[in-house]
């Protein structure tokens, strides 16, 4: 479903992605994981074309989609729900609206339809009575499920999340960890969430990939990063600092 | 060296060749989409209706203050029933859109960029790419279709009301005589003087909503950014609609022969 091959980055000097490779199958859940600062955002930005890689392959369901024009993508994106780490709600539209906004730009479904379709993502997201609050009224917590709402609401096949529980306090960001998983469990979607929180990369991927140095340092399930020996996963997986990492230099 | 070419040269030509891409994108958009009628009605509030007080009270001071400026030098050689058709003239085709514009540009050119600016550091312009909407059509198109539209509608107001003013100030205040007054207004005031200010209160329109759009789409991130797109979009408008007026009004009266009348 995502294959990257040999993908670079760089910003002015400052080189982030050096050929990183991967794949993830149809429905697979994937974690990638990696320190502040390691372009796990910009991979993410990078599968769903929001910028353009330097060199490299990004493939979407066996199309390239590294050359297309910003109006391909769109048709390209319709097919991705992503949910940003500050939920990036718009702030002139209710949650209704926010959640509505790509089935009310389609037209293809009556304004009673679109309601009902609103009210089975905030039940989805266990939001009820906020259908008509601003963005502005909600929790941190709540905007983060609204901006789930808003994503799945118009069945996309793959599903993005960067930073999911990020400022979250423990409770909210297990509710939202539980609610990852149940999306993915009952709407079988390919997923694809960055963070740097171990315990949300062990409940939502099945597959965790450790972004560092540019590269994909080590993939595989929980249990092997957990396990493995390797100094720099080990530190990271079990949140270890070292005395040279003091300047957080990758 | 490399650094001096960076920043003098690289950068600008950047900038330009991107906003020349973003208006180009608004004008092929404005042609293959239908813009949101919503949208575009809640500018045009935004923008036509709530600007009005401002230009209001510009457009009366400007009259009343060219009126009074004109009095005193058409005096000095018994011309004192020409001001008014100066003071006429020259709101038509030259303060009435210019200043309009100028008014429009800090109120409505600071809020766009701030608005767009927002949007962008808070992730919401990308938030949009993802939901399958062009910014352009979703955001810029309205934006610029309601200033066209708002522009000449608020210049015309200004013409009206800065003329009226000077009426009553170069009457009751000067003491010129009003049937003469009028009388030379009228004689002297063509129908293309009127024309020439809409044209330019159009082109300023659409030279307010690309270079504000602009700025709030390509601000840095953070506060400081946001700060500096508002800044930015407000100072390059009015300094764009300065230079282009000037090419305006020499192109515009040779075009409609202003010099007959």
């Amino acid at each position: 479903m995502i294959v990257i091959e040999g993908l670079h980055k760089s910003f002015d000097s400052h080189s982030v992605l050096k050929g990183v490779e991967f794949h993830i199958d149809r429905g697979d859940s994937a974690a990638i994981i990696g320190r502040s600062g390691c372009g796990k955002s910009v991979l993410l930005k990078l599968i769903i074309g929001l910028i353009r890689p330097d060199r490299g392959e990004v493939r979407i369901g066996g199309k390239i989609i590294n050359d297309l024009s910003e109006r391909e993508l769109m048709t390209i994106r319709r097919k991705f729900g992503m949910v940003f780490q500050g939920a990036a709600l718009f702030d002139s539209l209710t949650v209704a609206e926010n959640i509505g906004f790509v089935l009310s730009r389609e037209k293809t479904l009556t304004p009673g339809a679109i309601s009902r379709k609103v009210d089975q993502a905030l039940e989805m997201v266990e939001l009820h009575g906020t259908r008509d609050k601003k963005p502005a009224e909600l929790s941190g917590g709540m905007r983060k499920r609204v901006g789930l709402a808003r994503a799945l609401v118009y069945e996309p096949e793959i599903i993005l999340y960067d930073e999911p529980t990020t400022g979250l306090d423990p409770v909210v960001a297990d509710s939202i960890d539980k609610l990852i998983q149940k999306v993915s469990r009952q709407l079988e979607i390919t997923s694809v969430a960055v963070t740097h929180d171990m315990r949300t990369a062990g409940r939502v991927g099945q597959k965790i990939l450790m972004l560092h140095n540019g590269i994909i340092y080590i993939q595989g399930d929980a249990d092997k990063l957990f396990k493995s020996t390797d100094p720099v996963v080990h530190r990271f997986v079990n949140g270890i600092s070292d005395p040279k990492d003091a300047t957080f230099k990758n | 060296m490399a650094t001096a070419f960076q920043k003098f040269i690289h950068a600008p030509l950047t900038d330009l060749g991107k906003f020349a891409l973003l208006t180009f994108e608004t004008l092929h958009s404005l042609f293959t989409i239908r813009p949101s009628f919503r949208h575009y009605l809640y500018q045009l509030h935004f923008i036509g209706v709530k600007s009005q007080a401002v230009v209001l009270v510009t457009g009366a001071f400007t009259g009343m203050v060219l009126c009074a400026q004109t009095y005193v030098q058409f005096h000095k050689v018994n011309m004192d029933t020409a001001t008014g058709a100066v003071v006429s003239v020259a709101m038509c085709s030259e303060l009435g859109p210019v200043i309009t514009a100028l008014m429009v540009a800090g109120r409505v050119g600071a809020a766009m960029a701030a608005e767009l600016g927002t949007m962008k550091v808070t992730e919401q312009i990308d938030a949009l790419r993802t939901l399958a909407a062009h910014p352009v059509d979703y955001l810029v198109v309205p934006r610029f279709l309601a200033t066209i539209t708002s522009l000449p509608l608020l210049t015309i107001i200004s013409i009206f009301v800065g003329i009226g003013a000077s009426y009553l100030v170069g009457t009751l205040l000067l003491g010129i005589d009003s049937a003469y007054y009028y009388h030379n207004l009228l004689v002297y005031t063509l129908p293309t003087d009127v024309f020439i200010g809409l044209i330019k209160a159009f082109i300023f329109g659409g030279i307010i909503a690309t270079v504000s759009c602009y700025k709030g789409l390509s601000c840095d991130q953070g506060a400081e950014g946001v700060g500096r797109a508002t800044t930015e979009a407000v100072v390059y408008s009015s300094i764009s609609l300065l230079i282009i007026n000037f090419f305006l009004t020499l192109t515009l009266t040779r075009v409609f022969d202003t010099s007959l009348r």
